[in-house]
């Protein structure tokens, strides 16, 4: 925190002792990179309002640009908009339209390549192909910009922020929707992504692949394609995040594949499908969780070991836990279910039988995806029942042996 | 058929008839009970529906059943005087079915509706949810009181009428969907998402039960791939379509009901 306080002193220091060049119709300067060319390093570049055709301007020095209330940056569906390719530059207060589409080029409204130290806040973009996309960028904020993309299918659509090679990232405050993935970081570590708002994405809402020793925190994900997917990558912090109505086929509030020593905690996952979809991740923590109306609050499938899910709330879910073998690894303890039918004689808050989070039905569905017509039948809960009594295909071992009594607080 | 005077007395009988036989007001009392309990208990509206509708899809059947049956055969005396008059048997037996079916939505409509209404259901949004729940819990119970008359009138003997109807329940509760579980087992290799569809149409207590689950747990009937379900579940067809083969089942047994009470020696 205190570095990126940093740069934004150095920021500030750097705009009231080096020059100011205005941008405006009736400016000296009509046209922004005719300003930026004559711009040393370091000084701020003042775009009043109106609207300005720009393709393809490269940035190759440190400046601050700043949009006097919100001109307008046309990109004309011709491709780029924006690119940086110097350290320290500051872009903030602009509207930016109209990015090109193309299916061999990457076309974004702010491409920065190998700069560190960006600042890019404030910014609204709408129909865009890629909205930010920063590469091998460090020290970089990506703070409270309103992202829109053109919401179309998923192979004709880019993400909003597409973080590739960076660290020491900062994704916060924005607002991104009808994008392939709202946010996408590949190879990027140490980063912190803070309060954002995703939805009506057509796949993730943020997407990590192969980045490792990422935090992402009190973000609300909400009619994608799927919340969040984490892939390939080690020691992510999931805190304080909401992640709701993700509805469909194959859709989920968080996939977690090959991922290990994450941590979960104090989400609220409601009405999703499956709320997480967990494959081939082992040693993750799941802590006060909230899961609440969803299909399947966790879809376990295959190779996931030492995990432990410890004080979260299943509440009203239609299966609380789906397996897809018989071996259980996992640890279940202390957790509150709504559909725990036991009791507690000793009075000390936990129950005294066992909960079985793992119902024959799911494992029915599991098998042949149809029989879900037959949820909450009567039949269905008889055979629930028996399978609960004495299991035979669902694991055994897997249990709550300290179901609580009330919902848990935190 | 035309809702003449003559039926309006029988409705009126019957309806009194069962109002006087005390049943009805136990009956009335265990809505009362369960919903005031299930919402002291839970106090939140939307679990409680859940809760409800497990517990409409299987009991009011039953009850339909059980007093459509019992009644038939307590007041058989009544109605075979009643034949001996100058009125259709049609308007008879309609009056009669009538006077049962609607007795026992009334204490269904008031037990469960004076408790919600009095935790807030009407500033809650669940309130099309449970009104929908009513009308499910309303159309079963004209559908089996229905179907158990039916029996009643092809059987003079008491104690078949009483078994063969309370087998049709079981059978339509619990034996249905043993059946429909084991085939989607059976066939899970096979194209089967419209014969599943189908095959829930063809039962009333699960044709209720796949409306709610539309309206409430949708989320999970949506995790299954399949263009069949998503487009039944997923738009307004399958209620539509749902709607209409529950009005079919609610119309059909007192239909045949009707025929049969003409075909029937007294």
């Amino acid at each position: 925190m205190s570095r990126f306080l940093g740069i934004l002193t150095c920021l500030m220091i750097s705009a009231s002792v080096f020059g100011q060049i205005e941008v405006c119709s009736d400016c000296q300067f009509k046209t922004v990179p005719s300003a930026i060319e004559s711009a040393s390093p370091h000084d701020t570049v003042l775009v009043h309002k109106g609207i300005y055709p720009i393709h393809n301007m490269v940035i190759t020095k440190p400046i601050t640009l700043r949009g006097l209330n919100r001109p307008v940056l046309d990109g004309e569906d011709k491709g780029y908009i924006v690119k940086i390719l110097s350290d320290s530059v500051s872009f903030t207060g602009f509207d930016i339209r109209r990015v090109g589409i193309s299916h061999t080029e990457d076309y974004a409204a702010i491409y920065s390549f190998r700069a560190d130290y960006l600042e890019i806040s404030d910014n609204h973009l709408e129909d865009v192909f890629f909205g930010i996309r920063l590469e091998k960028s460090s020290n970089v904020v990506v703070k409270d910009n309103i992202v829109k993309g053109r919401f179309s299918r998923e192979f004709d659509s880019g993400n909003g922020i597409h973080l590739w090679h960076c660290k020491n990232a900062r994704v916060e405050g924005n607002d991104l929707s009808g994008l392939r993935d709202g946010i996408y970081f590949e190879f990027v570590d140490d980063s912190y992504v803070i309060a954002n708002r995703s939805h009506h994405n057509t796949r993730y809402g943020l997407h990590y692949m192969f980045s490792n020793d990422d935090d992402y925190l009190d973000n609300y994900f909400y009619n994608n394609g799927a919340g969040v997917a984490v892939m390939f990558s080690k020691n992510i912090k999931m805190i304080n995040n909401r992640f709701s109505h993700n509805w469909g086929t194959s859709s989920y509030g968080l996939l977690l594949k090959e991922i290990y020593d994450a941590e979960i905690k104090m989400n609220l996952f409601e009405k999703n499908t499956v709320a997480i979809s967990v494959d081939g991740s082992s040693r993750i923590y799941y802590r006060n969780n909230d899961f609440i109306q969803n299909g399947w609050a966790i879809r376990v499938t295959g190779g996931c070991y030492v995990n432990q899910f410890t004080s979260n709330n299943f509440i009203s879910n239609s299966f609380d836990v789906s397996y897809n073998s018989k071996l259980n690894d996992n640890l279940f303890q202390g957790n509150f279910w709504s559909s725990y039918s036991g009791y507690d004689i000793d009075r000390d808050g936990w129950g005294d039988i066992p909960y079985r989070p793992v119902k024959l039905f799911s494992y029915v569905v599991n098998r042949t995806p149809e029989t879900i017509v037959l949820l909450r039948s009567f039949f269905i809960d008889i055979i629930n029942f028996s399978e609960r009594v004495t299991p035979v295909f669902t694991p055994d071992n897997l249990m709550d042996d300290q179901p609580s009594m009330k919902k848990i607080k935190w | 058929m035309k809702f003449t005077e003559k039926m309006w007395l029988i409705f009126k009988y019957s309806f009194k008839d069962m109002i006087r036989a005390k049943w009805i007001i136990v009956y009335l009392l265990f809505y009362l009970l369960l919903g005031f309990i299930l919402l002291f208990l839970n106090n939140d509206l939307s679990s409680s529906v859940i809760t409800i509708m497990n517990i409409i899809i299987i009991l009011t059947p039953l009850i339909g059943t059980l007093f459509g049956v019992m009644f038939y055969y307590n007041s058989r005396e009544f109605t075979e005087l009643l034949i001996a008059q100058p009125i259709r048997r049609s308007r008879i037996f309609m009056g009669q079915y009538l006077g049962v079916s609607l007795s026992l939505s009334l204490s269904l409509v008031i037990g469960l509706g004076l408790p919600f209404l009095i935790f807030g259901l009407a500033n809650s949004a669940e309130i099309f949810n449970f009104i929908m729940l009513i009308f499910i819990g309303m159309a079963l119970t004209f559908s089996f009181t229905g179907l158990s008359m039916w029996i009643s009138l092809r059987n003079s003997n008491r104690i078949k009428g009483f078994g063969y109807s309370v087998l049709l329940w079981l059978f339509f509760a619990v034996i249905y969907d043993g059946i429909f579980l084991s085939l989607l087992l059976i066939f899970e290799n096979y194209p089967i998402d419209q014969f599943s569809l189908l095959m829930s149409m063809l039962n009333p207590i699960d044709l209720s039960r796949i409306l709610v689950l539309i309206k409430l747990d949708i989320s999970a009937l949506m995790g299954y791939t399949g263009a069949v379900f998503q487009t039944f579940f997923g738009s307004n067809w399958g209620i539509v379509i749902s709607g209409i083969m529950l009005l079919l089942w609610m119309t059909t047994p007192a239909y045949m009901m009707v025929r049969s009470s003409k075909r029937r020696d007294f």
